[in-house]
């Protein structure tokens, strides 16, 4: 069996380099098709009706005059009369036209009767919130009441994080072709070898006669897994209409309402400290929604990172709201638990006198990881000059801008998910790596191929990837931060293995055994004699009319023994702020992101995904919000006017450091998607609170709400 | 008019008479906006239009109509319903699939092309009205088959991840770079505001668009750090 460790750092050729991604020039240059740039032949338009009720009963619903219009195919009710709506944006009926002026015209003349019954679309108050509510998680360690009795310094605080979506600027929605037999599906999905099976029972064929294919996605962050309702109904569009394609897309407001979305999480919370700044005690009430399955969070998590603090008392609460449904959402759950422990903790700090980087200095012991922890919070002070820049909560000057820093910590798992890889060696010299996997956008073709250059002792440009097609040797879902990891273990395994398939092939020529060959630079030779060689081509030519193909496999349970990968990524993110106190207009100066990340592939596409995690840290802490109306049950922002992301001018400077040091490198592969979109909520609230002496009690940081908690003006109810 | 605010300051765009300006809310933009659940509200404005259409003069549509639009410097002959949009016309019936549907609202900027010389949104343009103008697409840039070198800048700088905010993002940085070919950075930030990413590749945009105002720009398989 080959030595399947990584080469040492100094001895990559390929791994580690700065590659630019190998579809880079397709995307940009607007020759990438997506599944949503499609037009094949005989193209049908499939339009979805929506329920305009948060909760309604079905009582009616007529599609004659729909299916007598000119130029439609087929209409499916998805959800006909005595049938529950229960979010504005649910379901009701799915038609295809020749066109989609023609499918939205027929979708408009779908007669529906609603009886409107009530419905509830807010949790921040929990006292209106009376029937809808079930307990969620309840979590006590040591004795928090005497902790709190005997702490020196106890800091009471409420803290809010509102629903977000995901936004994906692709939406969700696929073309599928289906003659009732054979289905051939082109979705928009972070999930290429997963989604078939739920495809193939939800039209009722064998998941063997599904072709699923993907070169490019517009976006998933986590809510593009499963197979949806309308791709079932959309393929039975196309069944009922002869096999005709069926592009079925969801329009952007229907994409802000029920394609996924974050749950929310607010939060009463209580800690306790001593003089010197030790955490000895948590105490916190929390609710969320994630629409009318409420919203879950894991209580033991808390108080994040920081979970081994002695007395805890935490208990949740699941909120059931009349919402499109949650999804998973970069890291579940993990930005609320940061922000919410942040901000209490740094308001404990605040309320010791104490600097805040020196209180989680003072209880890092509190954490999984002390060192690295303690490496990283000094390595970010460093970068943001803290120790001159730092000033107590308050005290930040007495003009119209404030300045302050903040904290924040993030967590992640991030091992390598199951992944098998098809490595090919052609008697001409080529080779080829395949696996059904996808790239969202992080660069995991790029990666794939710098790991199969790497192994086959090959230029870069020589490897051809084939990814995104269920009839590829199956690999995992693009979640979890696990692709990475997964793909780079499968890959590396099958190139070596084909590797040392053709060593078995040539030794003879060379004179010597297998084992005592080695593929480097574009040669197989004797280890160490590159005298004794043959071209990588003149290797191959031995193969005759045959070829090698060889399976490499990542099974996740193994795999942290294997040494290959790991998990456990720890990251810092510290902002700098300045704060307007007459507009209340917060201005991000800059966030640095530290971030632990094993053995790096590809140092140019991760800083590039850290710094959009950054980014979408900033637009969660200042600009993102699903704003819902009780009085009529409607999402009022479900569009890109009013459901705020930051542009280019609203990020401030970001600074990435990835921690390279040998130490780390040696770990292994870990995934990094989603742990360095964690922290920045916090910190950047609580630079805001640093710079403004005031708590504002919820994210995002507006303007209204940064002059209601320095009093300036009254607060706005919910 | 909302497809044309993309720098305020700048003066130097050619400016159409006030005359020919068009009410940004479009019929077809309002009706659509209101989406397909609110098909109650629509009965009341359908018939103000249409007794406003029976005293404006010759009407087109609303079947589909011939029309010939000038896209990349060529002539091309296309039926298209009155209400189609630019975009959904370059998409669904010229396989032009490089402008991209996103907010279809004139915010985002993915479908951002170049009509007669200025920077539009073609989610807020209908086709009928994109007669007669000059519509360059990103499929125009890269007719020589070398990348141009704003999608090449883009690629060296990495201001890309998932990709479909990118089209618009290049168009724009043309349009930018055209009237500005030496923008600072202050410049680029406000001439690139109105596009949209969420992939957050906002970083690697701005080192892209300066690369490209430099000239000389070299495709880069690899940094060299």
């Amino acid at each position: 069996m080959p030595d399947y460790s990584w080469p040492p750092m100094d001895k990559r050729r390929v791994m580690g380099k700065r590659i630019s991604r190998v579809d880079g020039i397709a995307k940009a240059s607007g020759k990438a098709k997506y599944n949503s740039d499609l037009n094949p032949n005989d193209l049908l338009y499939a339009v979805l009706l929506t329920s305009p009720h948060a909760h309604a009963k079905i009582t009616a619903i007529n599609t004659s005059e729909a299916e007598k219009m000119q130029g439609v195919t087929a209409v499916r009710v998805i959800n006909g009369a005595g049938k529950e709506v229960q979010w504005v944006g649910h379901e009701v009926a799915l038609v295809a036209a020749t066109s989609e002026t023609i499918a939205r015209d027929a979708a408009r003349l779908i007669k529906v009767e609603y009886q409107v019954m009530p419905h509830l679309v807010h949790e921040q108050d929990l006292s209106k919130a009376s029937g809808r509510t079930r307990p969620a998680g309840e979590v006590t360690t040591g004795d928090p009441e005497k902790a709190f009795q005997e702490a020196d310094a106890v800091s009471e605080g409420q803290y809010g994080i509102p629903v977000i979506t995901h936004c994906c600027l692709e939406p969700h929605g696929c073309v599928i072709s289906f003659d009732g037999r054979k289905a051939t599906f082109f979705p928009s999905t972070q999930n290429v070898s997963g989604m078939n099976a739920d495809l193939a029972k939800g039209i009722g064929i064998p998941v063997t006669d599904i072709h699923t294919h993907q070169d490019h996605m517009g976006g998933g962050f986590g809510s593009k897994f499963p197979t949806e309702l309308w791709h079932i109904e959309a393929a039975q569009l196309s069944k009922a209409s002869g096999g005709r394609p069926v592009k079925m897309f969801l329009d952007r407001r229907q994409e802000l309402l029920i394609a996924g979305n974050r749950p929310s999480v607010f939060s009463k919370i209580k800690v306790a400290g001593t003089k010197d700044g030790t955490l000895t005690a948590w105490q916190s009430q929390t609710w969320a929604t994630g629409g009318i399955g409420g919203g879950g969070l894991n209580a033991d998590q808390m108080p994040y990172v920081f979970r081994n603090v002695a007395n805890r008392k935490i208990n949740h609460t699941a909120v059931s709201l009349n919402t499109g449904g949650s999804r998973a959402w970069r890291a579940p759950n993990n930005p609320q638990l940061s922000y919410i422990t942040c901000c209490a903790l740094d308001d404990l700090a605040a309320k010791l006198k104490m600097d805040a980087l020196d209180f989680y200095l003072k209880n890092v012991n509190l954490t999984a990881r002390p060192e690295t922890y303690r490496y990283q919070l000094e390595r970010g002070a460093e970068i943001i000059n803290w120790r001159k820049l730092a000033h107590l909560r308050g005290e930040g000057g007495s003009g119209v801008m404030r300045r302050g820093l903040g904290i924040g910590v993030n967590m992640w798992g991030g091992l390598g998910h199951d992944s098998k890889c098809r490595a090919t060696i052609n008697s001409d010299g080529s080779v080829e790596v395949a696996l059904g996997t996808q790239d969202l956008g992080v660069g995991c073709r790029t990666a794939v191929q710098q790991v199969a250059a790497e192994s086959f002792g090959l230029p870069f440009e020589s490897v051809k990837v084939l990814i995104g097609d269920n009839q590829l040797p199956v690999s995992g879902a693009s979640g979890g931060s696990t692709t990475i990891g997964g793909v780079s273990v499968s890959t590396r395994k099958a190139t070596l293995n084909a590797v040392n398939k053709l060593f078995e092939k040539v030794a003879p020529a060379l004179g010597t055994e297998a084992d005592k060959l080695e593929a480097v630079d574009g040669r197989i030779q004797v280890k160490g004699n590159p005298a004794k060689a043959l071209t990588w081509k003149a290797a191959c030519s031995k193969l005759g009319p045959d070829k090698i193909e060889e399976m490499g496999e990542n099974v996740s349970r193994n795999a942290a023994r294997e040494g290959l990968i790991t998990q456990g990524a720890a990251g810092v993110q510290m902002a700098d702020v300045s704060v307007d106190i007459e507009t209340g207009v917060v201005k991000l100066n800059k966030l640095v992101a530290v971030q632990d990340c094993g053995l790096v592939v590809n140092p140019k596409m991760t800083e590039s995904q850290i710094y959009g995690a950054c980014i979408m840290s900033i637009c969660g802490a200042l600009m993102e919000e699903r704003v819902a109306d009780q009085m009529t049950g409607q999402v009022l922002n479900a569009d890109m006017e009013f459901y705020k992301l930051a542009g280019i001018g609203d990020i401030g400077d970001i600074v990435v450091d990835l921690d390279l040091r040998p130490e780390m490198d040696k770990r292994g592969i870990i995934g990094i998607g989603e742990p360095c979109a964690i922290g920045g909520v916090a910190a950047i609230a609580n630079a805001v609170a640093n710079a403004i002496g005031a708590r504002v009690d919820m994210v995002p940081v507006t303007p209204n709400r940064v002059l209601a908690a320095m009093g300036t003006i009254g607060k706005r109810s919910a | 008019m909302l497809s044309d605010v993309k720098d305020p300051t700048d003066t130097k765009q050619p400016q159409e008479s006030p005359k020919k300006r068009k009410s940004p809310f479009s019929r077809r933009g309002f009706l659509q906006g209101l989406g397909v659940t609110s098909g109650v509200l629509t009965t009341g404005v359908l018939e103000q239009e249409a007794e406003a259409a029976a005293t404006a003069g010759p009407v087109a549509g609303p079947g589909e109509v011939p029309i010939t639009l000038t896209i990349n410097g060529k002539p091309m002959k296309v039926s298209v319903e009155p209400r189609m949009t630019l975009l959904d016309t370059l998409r669904g019936k010229l396989d032009h699939t490089g402008a991209k549907r996103v907010c279809d609202r004139g915010t985002c900027g993915a479908c951002t092309v170049i009509l007669n010389g200025k920077v539009a949104y073609a989610c807020t343009i209908l086709a009928i009205d994109a007669q007669g103008k000059q519509i360059q697409t990103i499929e125009g840039l890269s007719s020589s088959g070398k990348p141009h070198p704003i999608s090449q800048a883009f690629v060296n700088n990495d201001a890309q991840q998932c990709g479909y905010c990118t089209p618009g993002m290049v168009m724009a940085a043309k349009g930018l770079l055209d009237r500005n070919p030496h923008p600072t950075e202050e410049q680029v930030k406000k001439g690139m505001s109105g596009n949209l990413c969420r992939c957050g590749t906002y970083m690697g945009i701005r080192k892209a668009v300066v690369e490209a105002s430099k000239g000389n720009v070299v495709a880069r398989g690899v940094d060299h750090a």
